[in-house]
């Protein structure tokens, strides 16, 4: 029998493979991810929940369900859950200490649908307090370290769903994804994250940030195990009004057709982008288009003229939903309480208390620009630069089918290097935000290694419904780079 | 200047509770007066990770009104957030229609002194409720520990009916509301039970000098809880008004509140005390679209509604438009009136009069809203035939038909059982006249000395003799043989 630990370091397609065949159980393999969850806790502080006892109901249930001869593609997978995503049973903070004590009552569907194709939940992982941050450095339980370098950050907001993955403790994370904030920290930590079309995968029990730009989206090493997460986790949810009603896109079918043939747009304004392009990023972005060409794809040069306005729309909008979607953590019904005087006291002592300084910035920014007077040149004027800016992603898809941009302007960088600036922070986004403010898919795929030895990402962001084309590219890249390879020989662990 | 001097100008912003059997949002049942935070869950408690879903129910239910009132529906509406804090709202917004309704224009009909006036409908739209908070003070002196809050209430939906400021005189108002209160119940809508909370209404007032054509400032006044109050309330703060402005002081512009103790208003907030409430766009739940087919669906499943009902009744069955217009105060009503006709066809008015004197006479106030008559309609039916062949009396029906209510009995069984026919046998009376005109010599010559009045006592001491049974044609006709007949010897 197949050591559990060794099979950690593997795919989570032949761990299922092995589970599926009774090789091991999936009690067994729930047993080593939960040690290595600790371990990762404590390490990189990856991981802020961990029950053994659910995770192993869970498994337990994976190995009844395969013994009744039920096929499932993801038989024993340990799966780690972003802290802002419901698990029924387990405590979901979404990193905030305004939901200290707080416990789901159900799951959200993209963790059941996950659940039920066989994954075993081994828990929440740690990320920016409500998904706001680039740096899982405003979780109020602590900051995530990069496994690739402990002095730096893991990306945001979800960090911990990103270290977990690439430090080896479960091949799978699930995350939400606002801004970039799945396909950011896979660049940081030289993983594979997709953020799918708006609508494709259900927000159904994703603790909203803001709900005209969250999806849920997954981590991994490999492209295809990314891809399996796409298909089990897409399709309608009767429970989210928002939520595609069509069939979703078939993305495991097409994934070894090669890109020969496919167009590629290399996003002209990528160079010139506010805060600057960092030297290695560049190197690799050209390198990877020129490998595109080799696999028999077309590059040329797009343009999207909006895109420097991307990150003021970006802000501008979510901040303005978040304003609203915070206002139920009020102490009354959940959640930390702090008694006050009276009723108003109470919601600005719970308030205070509860939430950390990124959120409390953003949400009286989101109240200002909601607030009459206000409305029209800040809310309402970025819904109109938002509409110009899906026009400019339509024009360019008139030309090409993907376009190819770096997931993130410069690798991993160190802790504290940015946290006095906010500004510079949201810069780090500027590549990410745009598909999100267009709800169209993206996905980021490692590139290759900094002089430094940190993981580069890059991202192909497609029309709706592309994910099949962003999958078969992000393949491209992943054999190209070769980069399974040097991941296991990363000396993560 | 005295209050006659002006005129009020008042629009009405009336919250009507839809009768859907879940929320608007989630698959909570509606429930009323069930236990405290029992009909709940993770979608109207406001959990962190839930999200709306529209109920097409509600939705339907909007149409029927919207239709009935003779709105335009939007083809796309918008449900929009209105962000403010209160312990009974879980999510920190509600979800309102705001700037994109679902229906505009259309209106209504309300009887004046002057005549019939058309009251205008500015909008109909859709939103959820709050729940219940319970303190006795306003929430700014409330300790937080000890204010409970009942959520069973929190999203379950409503329609927000705003009207144009057509409205002169709390008269109108109040005509308004019976007027919209008959409509909502007519298509099913609505319990429409303002006392019960069903149905509420705001009050925006203002006065201006008769003549004018600008409008005064206006002041809105809440916590209207049954129509009368709605129309003492008006009265009551557009003399407040007027009096103001007779002392030089302009009106200011603010939310006053309705105390029904004292029978006046309080201030409550002023306009730079009003909220911002911030309104966006819903992002969880997009576009609300209404598709033709839909809006036709509803339309078919209408009723007819009530003032084509009421003429409908006046030229099908040959009442006068008053009796008519009365029939259809509310839909179970006029059924009744036409199920009883139906069983019997050959006199409507008779069955019309019977209904509209002494059936609605002893029907409460709640039972004349609900249309909900004492007796069965083919009882009724029966009762106006046994008058029309003869068999009872119009007296001794009134008898009955307590009898009838206080039995349940139907009314042969009942004439059967207390011998209630009336006697139209000749023989029979015939015997009984002449013992009453024997008994009575001074009154006989009195009435034939040229007291015509005399004859009416002689009636009465028939009917008193027969038990009122005696079939009163009849009785006229034997006396008048006996009292007016040659003398003998
Ligand atoms: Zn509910």
């Amino acid at each position: 029998m197949p050591e559990a630990t060794l099979l950690l370091d593997g795919s989570g397609l032949e761990l299922a493979r092995r589970v599926s065949q009774g090789e091991i159980s999936a009690v067994e393999v729930a047993k080593a991810a939960l040690a290595r969850a600790e371990e990762a806790r404590r390490r990189h502080g990856s991981f802020l929940f961990l029950d053994p006892d659910v995770t192993l109901r869970q498994a337990s249930t994976v190995d009844q369900r395969l013994s009744a001869g039920e096929k499932l593609p993801l038989a024993g997978v340990p799966l780690a859950v972003k802290d802002n995503i419901n698990v029924a049973g387990l405590p979901s903070t979404a990193g905030s200490r305004i939901l200290e004590g707080f416990t789901s009552v159900e799951d959200a569907t993209c963790v059941a649908r996950l659940v039920s194709a066989g994954a075993v939940v081994v828990g929440k992982a740690n990320c920016d307090e409500f998904g706001m941050g680039s740096s899982n450095e405003n979780s109020a339980w602590g900051p995530v370290k990069n496994p690739w370098d402990e002095s730096r950050v893991p990306g945001g907001s979800s960090g911990g769903s990103a270290a977990a993955v690439a430090a080896f403790s479960v091949p799978l994370a699930i995350g939400t994804d606002t801004g970039g904030s799945v396909r950011q920290p896979a660049a940081l930590c030289g993983l594979v994250g997709w953020k799918p079309t708006y609508g494709r995968v259900s927000r159904y029990g994703l603790i909203a940030f803001a709900s005209s730009l969250d999806q849920a989206g997954a981590l991994a090493r490999s492209v295809t195990e990314a891809a399996v997460a796409f298909s089990v986790m897409a399709g309608a949810d009767p429970r989210d009004s928002t939520s595609l009603p069509t069939p979703a896109p078939d993305v495991l079918g097409s994934l070894g057709d090669g890109i020969a043939g496919l167009r590629v747009g290399l996003l002209a304004e990528a160079e010139s982008a506010e805060g600057g392009l960092d030297p290695d990023v560049k190197v690799s972005l050209e390198r990877t288009a020129e490998a595109l060409r080799q696999a028999g794809a077309s590059v040329r040069t797009v343009s999207l003229p909006r895109v420097n306005l991307a990150i003021d729309v970006y802000y501008l909008t979510a901040t303005a939903e978040a304003s609203s979607n915070l206002a139920r953590f009020d102490g009354v019904r959940y959640g930390r309480r702090v008694e006050g005087e009276d009723l108003g006291d109470l919601y600005r002592r719970s308030r205070s208390s509860g939430f950390g300084p990124e959120v409390k910035r953003r949400i009286l920014l989101g109240t200002f620009a909601l607030s009459a007077g206000y409305h029209d040149a800040y809310y309402g004027r970025a819904q109109k630069v938002r509409a110009l800016l899906k026009r400019d992603f339509d024009r360019a898809f008139g030309e090409v089918d993907a376009i190819l941009c770096p997931t993130s302007p410069e690798p991993a960088f160190e802790f504290g290097s940015k946290t006095e600036d906010p500004l510079a922070m949201y810069l780090a986004d500027v590549f990410t935000v745009s598909p999100s403010l267009a709800g169209i898919p993206a996905i980021s795929v490692p590139s290759g290694l900094s002089s430094r030895g940190l993981p580069i990402g890059m991202q192909f962001i497609g029309p709706a419904d592309s994910e099949p084309v962003l999958f078969r590219l992000a393949r491209a890249v992943e054999e190209w780079s070769g980069f399974p390879a040097f991941k296991a020989a990363g000396a993560i662990r | 200047m005295s209050l006659s001097d002006y005129e009020s100008v008042i629009g009405l912003e009336v919250h009507c509770q839809l009768k859907t059997r879940t929320k608007a949002f989630c698959a909570c049942p509606v429930v009323f007066g069930a236990e405290a935070n029992s009909s709940v869950c993770p979608v109207c408690l406001g959990y962190p990770g839930v999200l709306p879903v529209i109920n097409r129910e509600m939705v339907s239910l909007a149409l029927r009104v919207a239709l009935a009132a003779g709105c335009e529906i939007a083809p796309e509406s918008v449900f929009a957030r209105k962000n403010y804090f209160y312990p009974d709202l879980p999510k920190g917004y509600q979800i309102s229609q705001y700037d994109r309704p679902l229906a505009t224009g259309g209106g209504l009909t309300v009887t004046t002194p002057e005549g019939e006036k058309f009251i205008r409908l500015t909008r109909i739209h859709l939103e959820e409720d709050a729940g219940k908070s319970m303190h006795e003070f306003p929430w700014e002196d409330v300790s937080a520990s000890s204010s409970l809050v009942d959520l069973n209430r929190a999203g379950t939906p409503l329609i927000e009916i705003v009207s144009e400021p057509d409205l002169r005189s709390g008269d109108e108002a109040y005509e308004y509301l019976v007027k919209l209160r008959r409509l909502v119940r007519w298509v099913d809508a609505s319990d429409g039970n303002m006392e019960e909370g069903s149905l509420r209404c705001d009050a925006n007032v203002s006065i201006r000098r008769k003549g004018e054509t600008t409008l005064g400032t206006k002041v809105e006044i809440k916590n209207l809880n049954s129509i009368a109050h709605v129309r003492r309330a008006i009265e009551h703060e557009a003399a407040r008004q007027a009096e103001s402005l007779d002392k030089g002081r302009p009106v200011v512009q603010e939310t006053r509140l309705w105390q029904p103790d004292s029978q006046t208003t309080r201030p409550m907030r002023s306009k730079e005390e009003a909220m911002d409430y911030r309104y966006f766009p819903d992002p969880d739940l997009g576009t609300l679209v209404v598709s033709r087919d839909w809006i036709d669906e509803v339309r078919r499943s209408l009723p007819e509604l009530p003032e084509a009902r009421g003429a409908s009744l006046a030229s099908r069955h040959g009442l006068s438009p008053q009796d008519a217009a009365l029939l259809t105060l509310s839909r179970p009503f006029a059924d009744a009136f036409e199920r009883a006709v139906s069983f019997h066809p050959a006199n409507p008015k008779g069955i019309a009069n019977w209904l509209l004197s002494e059936i609605l006479a002893r029907m409460s106030d709640a039972d004349r809203q609900a249309g909900k008559i004492p007796v069965p309609a083919e009882n009724l039916a029966s009762l106006v035939s046994r008058i029309d062949d003869g068999t009872i009396s119009g007296k001794i029906a009134k008898e009955l038909l307590a009898l009838m209510i206080d039995t349940g009995k139907t009314p042969d069984d009942l004439i059967t059982e207390k011998g209630l026919r009336q006697v139209t046998d000749e023989g029979l009376l015939g015997d009984t006249v002449r013992k009453v005109v024997e008994a009575n010599p001074q009154q006989v010559a009195a009435y034939r000395g040229g007291k015509a009045a005399a004859f009416g006592w002689f009636v009465g001491q028939v009917m008193k003799a027969t038990g009122g049974k005696a079939n009163p044609a009849v009785v006229n006709q034997l006396l008048r043989q006996a009292l007016d007949a040659p003398q003998e010897g």
